[in-house]
């Protein structure tokens, strides 16, 4: 026990300090800018987020797949707010080994990770190639119409 | 089995110390006295070899590390002015680069030696296990060592490897925040990869300290793998073997002087002379080449889990070896089923290796899970199907009549050689690389190409005057100072002109005694500022791509040779890609793209730029600078130019190099020869 205890601080002090923790708060992004068909990469946490807003055409694409036919299966709608479906807020990480994904890209005009051939829909969700989930959706809520805070 | 340990010394001081602390009696038993089979051949020596380079790895580690800042904003710097400012810093870095890579080759012909001869054999389990340990310490520290120059490739190499670890299922993510420290590859990932490098090797010493006991344990294997029976079977390691292993050694820094004087960056990527970008991913992520096979192996298996089990698994599967392999014959001179397997699973760890360096596209993918396959199938089918049903030749009686009966017989090194061939004649019929090639640009001549090129001093200057009238509007160079014009092996300004070019230059500084920034002109410790005060200024100047900075661009931008050009290219030293590159960048704009090609509004079609849309107006034509040496006006003279300087701003101790690398030759072949024969006198009574 007195080991485990003894031990404790040294594995603990691996993990983020407070300084990046408070580095890591919630961050505000301005969305009257992007326009239709248009996407932002906005960094948090160290982690770069890509802002869609989507055409018409990307939503309906993307709600129109059979949602048991996916690897990683999400629908649509639980990866956006409601009453504000044009707006797709991912990590743009791909869930592989990490490397960033391009938007626009691919066969599903969504994105498309140049490492290893992982191919994203337009609601980011993994569609082909060796990315084993879907571009993760980080926390995130709008504070008004055109605002949104991550985190 | 240590040595006869009757040693006393006869000097007084010595038996004092050697009353209290026997390390005399100690170091005579195990290396002077200590009987070695004499039929060892020069596969042997490679365990010297492995001593010298661990040593040579930390002594050239532990100077660097006075010099280097591990923090994410000031390590890429860092390294480069060990460089260029540090006394002989280029020297040291380059012999700790290419140190881990020629550490890595030795410690690959020192397992292949052991997988051919059963050096894992009863009794040597342990002491394979400790050099599986070992082996696996090495490709820790040298995973953590290629971050620390927080270049591209060592950002992303750290994100990809450390995110194996998300693979674990319900710890993995907890485990990889834990190894980073912060939500990605970061700075407190890079400063506690300094630290565990740091210690790493030394734990490695001690674990060689064991590995080396455990031999003595049980004595040296032979090429015969019969055991040592008597005293005619054994020679004293000194003067023996110790001469042996120094001409090893004299054999291997040849090989290791070619790297670090003429082909420094061979093995290397040149994507890392490009600051490390978390936005950025290039395009091709490698790892070095010592990990290749592996990463083959992670990617042929489209699981993430299974992969990352797959690749640890290839490590792993090593340590049961003795168990798996339980033929009674050790060496495979005796067992010729084992030995033409084991020539086959050379050639697949060759080419496992060359595929981790491919695109995982098409045919590379199949290749790589056949070869995945026939990696493990070699382990857990063959060694020990063989084991039961192969008959071995009949061994010699004793190893003094292995070495009778040696004389006249072929080298082992035709062996290799003829394994290498056929490896390469597989290359030459693999498939081309499914990517559709870009057009490499042309090759230039350059002055300083070649063991014996120089900087051509003109050129130097009538580039220089194209980056200040042309590309510094936009691109900066940051890690040239003033005074760096008047170094030798420059442009060989003197003192009056360097201060002259410095003094026409106005540099921010301050706060002064009022707390207000100032200008200044600047003075020859002044490096040349930039056009732009930060990156967002510079790409809103220049329609979103910032312009980058050039003092190393030289290096950093590459294209690929392909096969068999790569392989010529080492022996010829050819390594001017990247001013091949800014030749073809500068002179390859074109008015209108090809038919059928469309590049986004507010780009220009550049023949060779990857993608072929660049941001960057053509910047240069005929008559725009002239010259006062009165050498053509022309957009090809500029190009050729500014690149020969931009090759000076990215080397500028080129010259030193290979002047200091003719001599530590020359030196090292004629050492090698007194090496040699010193040998041959000292073995004449013993065959």
């Amino acid at each position: 026990m007195g080991t485990l205890a003894t031990l404790w601080p040294f594995i603990s002090q691996m993990n983020p300090d407070a300084a990046t923790i408070a580095a890591g708060a919630p961050i505000e992004v301005d969305l009257s800018p992007v326009a239709e068909g248009q996407d932002i990469k906005v960094f948090w946490r160290g982690k770069p987020i890509y802002i869609m807003n989507r055409t018409k055409k990307q939503i309906e694409e993307a709600r129109t797949v059979a949602v048991d036919s996916l690897r990683d299966p999400q629908s649509d709608e639980a990866r956006v707010k409601a009453g504000h479906d044009n707006w797709l807020v991912v990590i743009g990480i791909c869930t592989h080994l990490g490397c960033i994904p391009i938007a626009h890209e691919g066969n599903y005009d969504g994105f498309f990770c140049p490492c290893h051939g992982s191919q994203y829909d337009s609601s980011g969700r993994i569609r082909q190639g060796p990315a084993p989930l879907n571009l993760p959706v980080p926390p995130y809520q709008f504070v008004s119409d055109t605002k949104i805070q991550i985190g | 089995m240590s040595g006869p340990s009757d040693y006393q010394p006869s000097h007084p001081a010595l038996k004092w110390i050697e009353r209290r602390l026997p390390i005399m009696n100690f170091v005579y038993g195990s290396f002077v006295a200590y009987p070695t089979p004499r039929n060892l051949n020069y596969w042997w020596t490679f365990g010297a070899i492995l001593s010298f380079m661990l040593v040579a790895q930390i002594v050239t580690g532990v100077i660097l590390a006075m010099h280097y800042t591990p923090n994410a904003d000031l390590a890429f710097r860092s390294v480069e002015l060990v460089v260029r400012d540090v006394n002989y810093g280029w020297l040291l870095r380059n012999m700790h680069a290419a140190g881990a890579s020629m550490f890595f080759f030795a410690v690959y012909v020192h397992m292949f030696r052991g997988l051919y001869y059963g050096s894992y054999k009863e009794p040597r389990e342990v002491l394979w296990i400790l050099g599986v340990i070992i082996y696996l310490l090495m490709m820790a520290t040298g995973f953590m060592g290629y971050v620390l120059p927080w270049g591209q490739m060592s950002f992303w190499g750290a994100t990809v490897i450390t995110n194996l670890f998300s693979a674990i299922p319900y710890v993995g993510d907890s485990i990889v925040t834990l190894l980073w420290g912060g939500y990605s590859v970061g700075n407190p990932t890079l400063n506690r990869f300094f630290s565990l490098h740091y210690l790493l090797p030394f734990l490695i010493a001690g674990v060689v300290g064991l590995h080396v006991w455990a031999l003595h344990v049980a004595g040296q294997g032979n090429p015969a793998g019969v055991d040592v029976k008597s005293e005619k079977d054994t020679v004293p390691f000194t003067p023996h073997a110790t001469i042996k292993d120094m001409f090893g050694v004299s054999v291997f820094l040849i090989l290791f002087a070619w790297f670090i004087f003429y082909m420094p960056n061979y093995l290397g990527d040149a994507d890392n002379y490009i600051p490390a970008n978390p936005g950025v991913t290039p395009a091709h992520i490698v790892p070095e080449w010592y990990y290749l096979p592996f990463y083959a192996i992670l990617r042929s298996i489209p699981n993430k889990l299974a992969g990352v089990i797959a690749m640890f698994s290839a490590i792993i599967v090593l340590v049961f070896l003795p168990w798996l392999d339980t033929a009674k014959t050790r060496s495979c001179k005796y067992r010729p089923l084992a030995k033409q397997f084991f020539w086959l699973f050379v050639i697949t760890c060759i080419l496992l290796g060359y595929l981790g360096a491919q695109p995982p596209e098409g045919i590379y993918v199949i290749a790589g899970r056949i070869l995945t396959v026939c990696y493990f199938a070699y382990f857990l089918i063959v060694l020990p199907l063989l084991s039961r049903i192969e008959t071995p030749r009949s061994l010699p009686n004793s190893i003094a009549d292995d070495v009778l009966a040696k004389a006249g017989k072929a080298a082992p090194m035709v062996s290799t050689v003829i394994a290498l061939m056929v490896a390469g004649g597989v290359f030459l019929g693999s498939a081309q690389s499914a990517r559709a090639a870009d057009e490499t640009p042309p090759s230039q001549s350059w002055s300083f190409a070649g063991p014996f090129g120089k900087y051509d001093r003109g050129a130097l200057q009538r580039g220089l005057k194209v980056y200040k009238e042309v590309c510094s509007n936009c691109h900066s160079l940051s890690y040239i100072a003033f005074r760096n014009l008047g170094d030798p092996g420059g442009p060989g300004y003197s003192e009056a002109q360097t201060k002259a070019l410095a003094s026409e230059y106005k540099i921010k500084d301050g706060p002064n005694d009022q707390g207000e920034m100032f200008e200044r002109p600047g003075r020859p410790a002044d490096y040349f500022p930039s056009p732009f005060p930060n990156e967002q200024a510079a790409r809103a100047a220049n329609g979103g791509a910032a312009p980058p900075d050039l003092s190393l661009i030289a290096k950093s931008r590459s294209y690929e040779r392909g096969f068999p050009w790569f392989i010529f290219d080492f022996f010829t030293q050819f390594q001017e890609q990247g001013p091949n590159y800014i030749v073809g960048i500068l002179t390859g704009f074109e008015d209108k793209p090809p038919a059928g090609v469309s590049i986004p509004d507010g780009s220009y079609y550049n023949k060779y730029f990857p993608g072929h849309a660049i941001k960057m107006p053509k910047p240069l034509s005929d008559g725009q600078v002239t010259f006062d040496d009165g050498s053509p006006a022309t957009v090809q003279q500029y190009a050729h130019d500014v690149a020969t300087f931009l090759m000076w701003a990215a080397e500028p101790h080129m010259e030193e190099r290979k002047k200091l690398g003719m001599q530590v030759f020359i030196f090292l072949i004629i050492f090698a020869g007194l090496m040699y024969f010193t040998k041959k006198k000292v073995w004449a009574d013993a065959h």
